[in-house]
């Protein structure tokens, strides 16, 4: 860290009245849902008591799938041809979120494809990073420089699980015995 | 309103709900030890609290194990792009949203958006949602027996231009009362969501204006502790932003962290 470094400004919590702005027509689906690869990306935000959460809200970025990392703006009013890697879905009633989407390809010199994530809710009073990783690379996960610091439980919250109609499911557990492990960059 | 109601509970009667001198006193406590912390040589902390018992919703709803600490991959350095094809001009301006004039104090918010090396973020989105003049959201849950305005939505969108500097025209919120605690008032503020130039720096935060007297009674505010950092939220109010006979002018930068793009350090350097 440099020493002129300017101090960050702080999070505060996006509350509960987000609904009104933030949500978007279309801001689930990153690709349309006959797509060849198109993927059902869902899961349900708990919290502590195992309570499902309907005042969250979760935002994935991607590549596509052959590991290309978009440039193209669109995400907020998509034309249903380009792919621009973003998505952002409420938490329903019951605590669940969905995106339709493709699996991100592997980008050139990084490591294994995940789908970054953050999520915010009333009462989480900061971002929270994470990263969902896919249950086909668990050969792999040994040599990731994340998932091989974590022990098996704790690496077990960032892989999808695939369900038998080729959907990833992702529950994202904001505290307790089954916490998602969520991630730091400073 | 039942789960705020529930989570709002006194952990010493759970029948009633704590008073504004229970909560205050858990935030000075909060904060004498923190400057405590200082004083013993402890790290100062620029950044929120998650685990803060005095906002009685994060209980159950913050990570009570440690961040992990990782080094950003190439996805996580990069960002989605937004631009006007996204945003429509006109949606910075929220007083002109319907088709009379929202009642209120008018006002334009003005900042420039920073990473942590002082670099403008330019071309990025910016979102804005509050409440109205009179306290209350538009937000069908909102119960609040303030009146709503017709001309008045209380939802923001626009780009960061070439230098960082983001511009909204609206209408100074209300204060609004809540139930994290009996007689519990938000001080007056304004969502903001941002991108940055890298996903990691992601934030969504609020932004308040200077001398408000609702400050040392708001759990949310006070959940940062350092008093630098909390005053970060802050707006200055500018006089040379003040158009004559029309709007106030605030002026409000925000500084995400750095960009992560770390090429003067090894690998392993954290």
């Amino acid at each position: 860290m440099s020493a002129q470094r300017l101090p960050a400004t702080p999070g505060q919590t996006i509350g509960p009245f987000f609904g009104f702005s933030l949500p978007y027509d279309g801001g689930e689906d990153l690709v349309d849902r006959s797509h060849p690869g198109a993927v059902r990306l869902h899961g349900t935000v708990f919290d502590g008591a195992g309570v499902p959460v309907p005042d969250a809200l979760v935002e994935i970025w991607q590549a596509d799938e052959r590991g290309e990392i978009s440039t193209e703006p669109g995400s907020l009013r998509r034309d249903g041809y380009t792919f621009t890697g973003f998505g952002r879905a409420a938490t329903d009633g019951a605590g669940n979120y969905q995106f339709t989407t493709v699996e991100p390809g592997r980008i050139e010199g990084s490591g294994l494809p995940f789908f970054s994530v953050v999520v915010f809710s009333r009462g989480l009073l900061d971002t929270l990073h994470t990263r969902i990783y896919l249950p086909e690379h668990s050969a792999e996960f040994a040599a990731d420089p994340l998932l091989r610091a974590l022990d098996e439980r704790r690496r077990a919250s960032l892989v999808a699980t695939r369900e038998a109609d080729g959907t990833l499911l992702f529950n994202l557990h904001l505290q307790g015995d089954e916490e998602t492990v969520f991630l730091d960059f400073d | 309103m039942s789960n705020d109601a529930k989570q709002a509970a006194n952990p010493a009667d759970p029948q009633q709900p704590p008073s504004q001198a229970d909560i205050s006193a858990e935030i000075a406590e909060k904060h004498q030890r923190y400057r405590e912390g200082i004083t013993a040589g402890a790290p100062r902390s620029e950044r929120v609290e998650t685990d803060f018992l005095p906002y009685r919703s994060s209980l159950l709803r913050h990570p009570t194990k440690d961040l992990h600490h990782v080094d950003p991959e190439t996805i996580e350095l990069a960002s989605p792009a937004f631009g006007h094809r996204d945003v429509a001009e006109v949606e910075a301006d929220l007083t002109i949203q319907h088709s009379g004039e929202p009642l209120g104090e008018r006002m334009v918010v003005t900042g420039q958006v920073l990473d942590g090396d002082g670099r403008p973020v330019r071309h990025q989105l910016v979102e804005v949602w509050q409440a109205n003049a009179a306290g209350r959201y538009i937000h069908k849950r909102d119960q609040h027996p303030a009146p709503l305005d017709p001309n008045f939505t209380g939802t923001g969108r626009c780009i960061t231009d070439e230098n960082g500097f983001y511009r909204f025209q609206t209408i100074k919120p209300g204060a609004y009362p809540w139930r994290n605690h009996t007689n519990a008032w938000r001080p007056a503020h304004i969502h903001f969501s941002i991108f940055g130039s890298a996903f990691t720096q992601r934030i969504i935060t609020q932004m308040y204006f200077p001398g408000d007297p609702l400050f040392p009674l708001d759990p949310i505010y006070q959940s940062i502790l350092d008093d630098d950092a909390r005053a970060r939220l802050v707006a200055d109010y500018d006089h040379d932003l003040t158009t004559p006979e029309y709007a106030l002018g605030y002026r409000w930068n925000i500084v995400l962290t750095g960009t992560k793009r770390t090429w003067t350090e090894p690998e392993d350097a954290e």
